[in-house]
């Protein structure tokens, strides 16, 4: 089975930890279908865990009467997700994080999500919604990374 | 929906005759991990454990959240005098943990033979 062009699904999440697994699940295997090698699903499943997460945390606040939509749109060589919360969006990225000053006591051992999602997407930009709401991160991973 | 971490400690002897804990987890490594990761490595007997070894052979899901709660462990290892080695990863999270600059802070193998042959 292969997807044909322009294949979307779409998953919603309620805003509570773990279930960022069925997204990543779900990410996996479209990607499988489109034809992606082991190490790019794994990078894929990773930065999407890391947006679900951040979607569940910061842009629902763990409010359980909020969804996080997933939205996953296929082309030939690439996949486009879209994670979608209730929050405002991000105003400001997050400095890169500096494991020396982690371990130093100088930097919280936490806030590694944002650089892990742009470390193994091959984009990735945050969109705040109109309204303060249905902001989103678009994230794009491509077959052809390593040609 | 996350799968729950167990953990549980292994008392080995190094190829130079050192003792060695192995803190050996399984399941996911998450924001609930807390007490198996932490409260594992704290519940040791500081004097004793000077070789300290991460077991991540059955762990298959580590967050970030995860993540930091291993670099808060190795914060206190250094605190401690003690040097903390791991294995098990796959290659992604081999990968994921060379990024995040761990490798700086505790070596990493992929088995737990060669992790020993290195101490």
């Amino acid at each position: 089975m292969s997807l044909p062009k322009a294949t979307t699904v779409e998953v919603r999440l309620p805003s509570r930890m773990g279930y960022e697994k069925v997204a990543m699940g779900t990410a996996a295997a479209m990607a499988k279908l489109i034809g992606f090698p082991e190490d790019r699903i794994e990078d894929l499943k990773t930065a999407l865990a890391e947006a679900c997460i951040n979607a569940i945390e910061h842009g629902n606040r763990g409010n359980e009467k909020l969804s996080v939509g997933v939205v996953l749109s296929a082309g030939p060589d690439q996949l486009e997700v879209k994670v979608i919360d209730d929050g405002t969006g991000m105003k400001t990225q997050p400095a890169r994080p500096d494991i020396d000053r982690k371990m130093h006591g100088e930097e919280d051992p936490r806030g590694m999500g944002m650089f892990l999602i742009h470390a193994l997407v091959d984009e990735a930009e945050w969109v705040a919604g109109v309204d303060g709401k249905s902001s989103y991160v678009r994230l794009v991973i491509r077959l052809d990374k390593e040609a | 929906m996350q799968s729950e971490t167990k953990s549980h400690v292994d008392q080995l002897t190094s190829p130079a005759g050192h003792p060695v804990t192995v803190l050996r987890f399984e399941g996911d490594i998450a924001s609930t991990s807390k007490d198996a990761v932490l409260g594992t490595y704290q519940a040791l007997p500081k004097n004793d454990a000077k070789l300290i070894m991460l077991d991540f052979t059955k762990v298959d899901y580590i967050n970030s959240s995860g993540i930091a709660l291993v670099i808060q462990l190795l914060i206190e290892a250094a605190n401690a005098g003690q040097k903390v080695s791991a294995f098990g990863l796959s290659a992604h999270f081999n990968k994921v943990f060379t990024m995040v600059g761990i490798t700086k802070y505790a070596n990493l193998f992929p088995t737990q033979p060669e992790a020993m042959a290195a101490l």
